[in-house]
């Protein structure tokens, strides 16, 4: 390659926003603009809602029973506000017991567009997986004004093993449509995030919905083993490891 | 022994120092979060009527996390100036506040007086001032520092260059700094928030900001934001540190949440001097700060996140540094809900670091779930250029690739300094102008050729 002469050609090297171009102390217009849109797009996926119905459907091939809860905060703007009621399901909330399973929340979180989008194809994935090593998978949970630590309160009230929480992350302005997963071992309400191991920016562009699905089981085999998820559990899953 | 103050049939009764402090906040999110704010807008000023009509000596007398549990009040009361106390001693906090915006106050008044305060006294007079009453003070307030030049002289506006990359890319990085020096930003620090604290990967960053600084002669520093333990790790190594940086808060339990304390920051600090690599002088400490902090490390003990941040400058001052900034929209919307909040954080935290001695800076930025955008960034940038904010961060086109927030643009920074009228750092401005940078946006300056930094 040859140097690069002109301010532009540093596009090459870098996602940021460098060599925008400049009209006197500003932005283009274009390069504004841009900007703005990309943060309309993360403001409007911050205040995205599930699309519950959709999402029932999108799971129900999984041949597993479906509930929804939503947790203490109730609406997004509390959600927002009080970090601590989403991590609470409401006094008198009733789960099924599924004792020994492995629980499988999907939340909203900070972007439910994210996980409407990622959770169907993550889970065709990891559902037969998991019980072709042994484990029992439970039910999925759909939980609405939901942090990661409500999976902890699912988990205890359903006496699972082991929770995994599928949850949006927030929406940067690059990706709009990023999901996390986290794993807990022995989930109950006050286990914090030491304890929990965490696979993060699952999307179109980031990690690939199958190869989150082999990871998140290659962690759980290993969590089975060792009883526990979280700074104890190293993620050395082999280059190699697939799903089947 | 509490306080009390009557509005209208009204008694209201505060049984504590912290709790007036806290009643008396201007409102905020992180404050209700932790069940601490006032009630109501009638209670809130009550308490600030109250907290007015407190002897300022007081404050020496009554802490408000004890001493014999936390080192940081011990390094507060400790490290209390009373000579450069005795000005102020028989005022009030209202009384302070009549003295701050007075002509007597100058700023040869100010930096003497500023070991004489304590961070909860300029917490306390900051929640009885409005936003111009904190930036009219604030802009008196000169405090100068020196690495590679001159940081903090009145009527300038320095800037960290921040080319954060997700991977540590060298090449990435190299592309957004050297975008950031055709313009004008760099004169605060280079400044790389590493992807990951892993000791190689800080080596070949640090090693790389190095080689890039020397090859254009840049008068500046470089840092990488590492924890405190992998940057000795790094020296120890031989590697090139020019600055130590630190995030830290306003308790023993906050810092210890961020696995330091102040016998660890002294002996990092220690070992960045002993490394003598400033050339003009030896200020070679960096350290972030941010309201919310404590409270969501859950080390608060009941006092309001604006006073706790006041006291993490304490922490600051004690090692010289060369620059300090509130991250003051990064923590989200559970502690400053919205551009309001943000703007008058973004103040309170600049007034109180001026006033206590620091060479304040703030990264004027927000999240994607706070109810902020552009405009509100806008503002407080332009607020704060008016009250001599010493630096601001400059981002390329705001957006920070590896952290996922909007902080100030390169050309933030260059509006900024025009509307205000505020200039770089000498050094870097007498660098500039011999690089050739200027207006134009299509070529690159010979001197400045891409590929003296890895780039072709």
């Amino acid at each position: 390659m040859n140097a690069p002469s002109k301010w532009r050609d540093l596009r090459r090297f870098t996602d940021a926003r460098v060599a925008l171009g400049r009209v006197g102390n500003a932005l283009p217009t274009a390069a504004h603009l841009d900007f703005q849109e990309a943060h309309a797009r993360a403001r409007d996926a911050v205040w995205s809602k599930l699309d519950v119905a959709a999402l029932e459907a999108a799971l129900t091939p999984n041949g597993l029973p479906i509930q929804r809860v939503t947790s203490q905060a109730e609406e997004r703007r509390r959600f927002l506000l009080r970090p601590d009621l989403g991590r609470k399901l409401p006094e008198g909330a009733t789960l099924p017991k599924a004792k020994g399973s492995i629980a499988l929340v999907v939340a909203d979180g900070l972007c439910a567009s994210g996980v409407q989008q990622q959770a169907p194809a993550l889970l065709a994935a990891l559902v037969p997986a998991l019980a072709k090593a042994g484990f029992t998978p439970g039910h999925i949970i759909i939980a609405e004004q939901a942090r990661v630590a409500l999976g902890d309160d699912i988990a205890e009230a359903m006496e699972a093993a082991a929770v995994v929480v599928l949850i949006g992350e927030r929406p940067g302005l690059s990706a709009t449509d990023s999901m996390g997963l986290y794993i807990t071992w022995a989930a109950r309400r006050g286990s914090n995030d030491a304890m929990r191991n965490c696979i993060s920016n699952i999307r179109l562009g980031g990690l690939g919905a199958d190869f989150a699905a082999a990871k998140a089981l290659w962690l759980l085999v290993e969590a089975r083993k060792l009883g526990a998820t979280g700074v104890a559990l190293k993620d050395e899953m082999p280059s190699h490891y697939r799903l089947t | 022994m509490g306080f009390t103050q009557t509005i209208g049939t009204t008694r209201y009764v505060f049984p504590d120092l912290k709790t007036l402090l806290a009643r008396a906040t201007p409102f905020r999110s992180g404050d209700a979060l932790a069940g601490v704010a006032a009630e109501s807008a009638e209670e809130r000023i009550a308490a600030q009527r109250a907290l007015a009509d407190l002897p300022v000596r007081r404050f020496l007398s009554e802490s408000v996390i004890p001493y014999e549990t936390d080192e940081i009040t011990r390094l507060i009361q400790d490290s209390h100036n009373k000579t450069a106390f005795a000005p102020i001693r028989s005022l009030t906090i209202g009384g302070l506040r009549d003295w701050l915006l007075s002509d007597a106050a100058d700023t040869t008044a100010l930096a003497a007086l500023a070991p004489g305060l304590t961070p909860e006294m300029v917490a306390a007079v900051s929640k009885i001032m409005r936003a111009a009453d904190l930036i009219s003070v604030a802009a008196k307030c000169v405090n100068i520092t020196r690495f590679r030049n001159t940081i903090g002289l009145q009527g300038r506006l320095s800037i960290r260059l921040q080319p954060n990359h997700p991977t540590d890319d060298a090449r990435g990085i190299a592309a957004a700094t050297l975008d950031g020096l055709l313009l004008g930003a760099g004169d605060a620090v280079i400044g790389v928030n590493p992807a990951t604290d892993n000791v190689d990967a800080v080596l070949r960053v640090l090693d790389m900001l190095d080689r890039l600084r020397i090859a254009y002669g840049i008068p500046t520093q470089s840092c990488v934001l590492a924890h405190v333990t992998t940057t000795m790790r790094a020296m120890d190594m031989g590697a090139p540190v020019d600055l130590v940086f630190q995030s830290i808060g306003g308790t023993e339990g906050v810092n210890r949440s961020f696995g330091v304390d102040l016998a660890l920051l002294t002996e990092a600090h220690e070992q960045a001097l002993s490394l003598k690599r400033g050339s003009l002088g030896q200020n070679v400490m960096y350290f972030e700060t941010g309201q919310g902090s404590a409270l969501s490390a859950d080390a608060h003990h009941g006092v309001d996140q604006q006073t706790l941040e006041a006291r993490a400058y304490a922490v600051a001052r004690r090692f010289s540094p060369l620059l300090v900034n509130s991250v003051v929209g990064f923590i989200g919307p559970e502690y400053l809900f919205d551009g309001k909040q943000i703007l008058r954080a973004g103040l309170e935290d600049h007034f109180c670091g001026k006033l206590l001695g620091l060479p304040m800076g703030v990264d004027v930025c927000y999240t994607n779930h706070a109810e902020a955008d552009q405009d509100d960034m806008d503002a407080l940038l332009t607020c704060l250029a008016a009250a001599g904010v010493t630096y601001v961060m400059g981002v390329p086109g705001a957006d920070d690739v590896m952290l996922a927030y909007q902080s100030t643009s390169f050309h933030d920074g260059l509006y900024a300094r025009a509307a205000l009228g505020k200039r770089p750092a000498p050094e870097f401005e007498d660098w500039l102008h011999r690089m050739g940078i200027g207006n134009t946006t299509e070529t690159i300056p010979a001197r400045l050729s891409p590929t003296l930094i890895g780039l072709a």
